[in-house]
């Protein structure tokens, strides 16, 4: 399978990356090699093969259901959340309008 | 009298619990070679000498005080940039995490700090750790303290470790954290004449490590030598309830079962590993190993590993799927860059701010993880390459039925000039061929200095052990180290 312009420009929009006429023309070509090369995957025989999910065998554990059961993720830490944030407004991450 | 900075981390402790030096003097010493060697090797992105001295000077008080001293007491690190540091920004050499200050620390860094080591600084890297060279960082490349004889051309330090690698071989750190998703801790520790080694994937927290690909992130250990490691590595690992994926397992004592006895051990040597036109002195290299292993007493055992070849093509879809989810997070709304142009709406903004602050690698691995996710690809992609992984697993534990450790080389080369492989992306993956096959199976793996090339440049040899088995990996590379001698290191140009 290889991808064209509209393709690209299709990904880089589910993407979220604003990409020029010169960028998406740069990366077809580039984004072509790249799957040419991964496509080779199909050759190998996989009848019967569970998909990888755990890479060493691990079980999911839960922590215990209780409010801030640890203080770093927990709660109450408002201004340490909102330290980094470019455009924080009164205690919330601000963002442009999204509602008309 | 001995050259501070020429030791490395036990020969620093232990120098400091007997009192030949003080930690302070030792922090005082990396911090003036760092601060000399920045503007030539650019192996930090930000340097921290007060941490250093804060952290020795609470060593030498401890020591005067009489209370017991931590396995890294006095040893000063870098800390790559990709370990979130509480109050020191941490970018993983992206724009897009310019001025990014963590509010919390990491644990395996927090762990270090808790047995005695201290902070020189945040080590440049590969952007979000993609790269084998060091060439996508955002805040310049790192020039490795490597040179071919009378050649000034500036070689990689590889990647993404890249800053930690040439920080350690040019001994302005005596270790450095280093984080392997698909050999960034090995190559460059092949590339630049030192030890690196990833443990199984479990045994270091990734809470606190910017993530790239989280099935394959692991943190480990870059430094002088296997007993460096093997103490920096005890110190970083261990159970964390705050990570999903963490092992709940003690953390054996590696150091203290260092043995290069090998007799009784096999040795695997995967014929699929002997690629058609392969590097001479790689080839040379590889043999020696195995003579010094048969030398250490091992049985050598030629085994196969029947899908090495499709190993890297597995991870190029696996790892950047992994990292467009991952990588979502940078939106320009909670922290980070936020490019918002005029009259912007808050899908522009997010499209903006992630051109503007994504590099073109960190861009092409998103867009192809985008890809391979995608409706109508999903199955074709990538649910076959989780399938080919789970085969490419499969083949090393039906080797490890025969076999304790496996010995390949670390790189298909020495180091490269910097813009050698840079125009051609599939070139550059190429670098990670003898390495990828271990991280998609999480297994433990070690790269130690096997010799130097016929450019002077020093070779890698690496282990690969069984999940769970660092000290077989860390026991082969002791008896590797005991017999390559290896004691070359680059001329002081910087």
């Amino acid at each position: 399978m290889s991808v064209d312009t509209a393709t690209v420009a299709k990904i880089a929009s589910l993407a979220r990356i604003k990409v020029t006429e010169a960028d998406l023309n740069a990366m077809v070509p580039e984004l072509n090699g790249i799957l040419a090369w991964v496509e080779q995957l199909g050759e190998v025989d996989v009848t019967g093969i569970e998909p990888m999910t755990a890479v060493i065998p691990n079980h999911q554990r839960l922590r215990d259901d209780v409010v801030n059961a640890d203080p770093l993720t927990g709660g109450d830490i408002r201004d340490a959340v909102l330290a980094n944030a470019p455009a924080p407004e009164h205690g919330f991450f601000g963002v442009p309008k999204v509602i008309e | 009298m001995t050259n501070i900075t020429d030791l490395g981390i036990a020969a620093l402790r232990d120098g400091v619990a007997k009192g030949e030096f003080t930690a302070t003097e030792v922090a005082t010493a990396f911090n003036a070679a760092v601060e000399a060697a920045q503007p030539a090797l650019n192996a930090f992105i930000v340097t921290t000498p007060e941490k250093a001295l804060e952290a020795a000077a609470r060593v030498d008080a401890d020591r005067a005080a009489g209370k017991p001293l931590g396995t890294m007491a006095g040893v000063p690190i870098g800390m790559k940039d990709l370990f979130a540091t509480k109050g020191t920004q941490t970018t993983a050499a992206s724009k897009i995490l310019e001025g990014f200050t963590p509010q919390y620390e990491s644990t395996v860094s927090s762990k270090l700090w808790d047995a005695g080591a201290g902070m020189l600084g945040k080590l440049n890297l590969d952007q979000f750790a993609m790269g084998s060279s060091n060439e996508t960082s955002a805040f310049g490349n790192v020039i490795s303290p490597w040179r071919r004889p009378n050649d000034t051309a500036p070689l990689a330090p590889g990647g993404s470790s890249g800053g930690s690698s040439a920080a350690v071989a040019a001994r302005i750190a005596p270790a450095a954290t280093g984080t392997d998703t698909g050999g960034s801790i090995r190559q460059p520790a092949a590339l630049t004449g030192i030890s690196g080694i990833k443990p199984t994937y479990g045994r270091c927290s990734r809470w606190g490590v910017v993530a790239f690909a989280s099935s394959l992130d692991q943190a480990g250990a870059m430094a002088h030598d296997v007993t460096d490691c093997a103490i920096m590595l005890e110190a970083m690992a261990g159970f964390d309830p705050k990570d999903s994926t963490s092992l709940n397992l003690p953390v054996p004592e590696w150091t203290a079962g260092l043995s290069a006895d090998m007799r009784g051990k096999k040795v695997g040597i995967p014929r699929e590993y002997r690629l058609d036109g392969m590097d001479p002195d790689v080839a040379r290299s590889w043999d020696d190993g195995i003579a010094w292993l048969k030398d250490a007493g091992a049985e050598i055992v030629e085994i196969s590993l029947p899908h090495t070849k499709y190993a890297l093509p597995t991870y190029y879809i696996i790892a950047p799927a992994e990292a467009s989810s991952n990588l979502a997070r940078y939106d320009g709304v909670r922290y980070g860059l936020r490019d918002l142009p005029d009259g912007a709406g808050l899908q522009d903004m997010y499209a903006a701010t992630r051109a503007a602050g994504f590099g073109p690698e960190v861009k092409r691995r998103i867009m192809i993880g985008t890809y391979v996710l995608s409706a109508g690809f999903y199955d074709a992609y990538y649910t076959q390459a989780q399938k080919v992984r789970t085969l490419i697993a499969r083949d090393f534990t039906n080797a490890f039925m025969d076999v304790d450790v496996i010995l390949v080389p670390t790189a298909p080369s020495s180091a490269f000039a910097l813009g050698e492989k840079s125009a051609d992306p599939l070139e550059m993956y190429l670098n990670d061929v003898f390495s990828v096959p271990a991280s998609l199976a999480g297994l433990p793996a070690m790269s130690v200095p096997a010799g130097l090339d016929r450019n002077g440049l020093p070779l890698g040899l690496q282990v690969i052990g069984k999940a769970f088995d660092e000290q077989g990996v860390l026991n082969a590379s002791l008896a590797l180290e005991e017999r390559a001698q290896f004691s070359a290191r680059p001329e002081k140009w910087w």
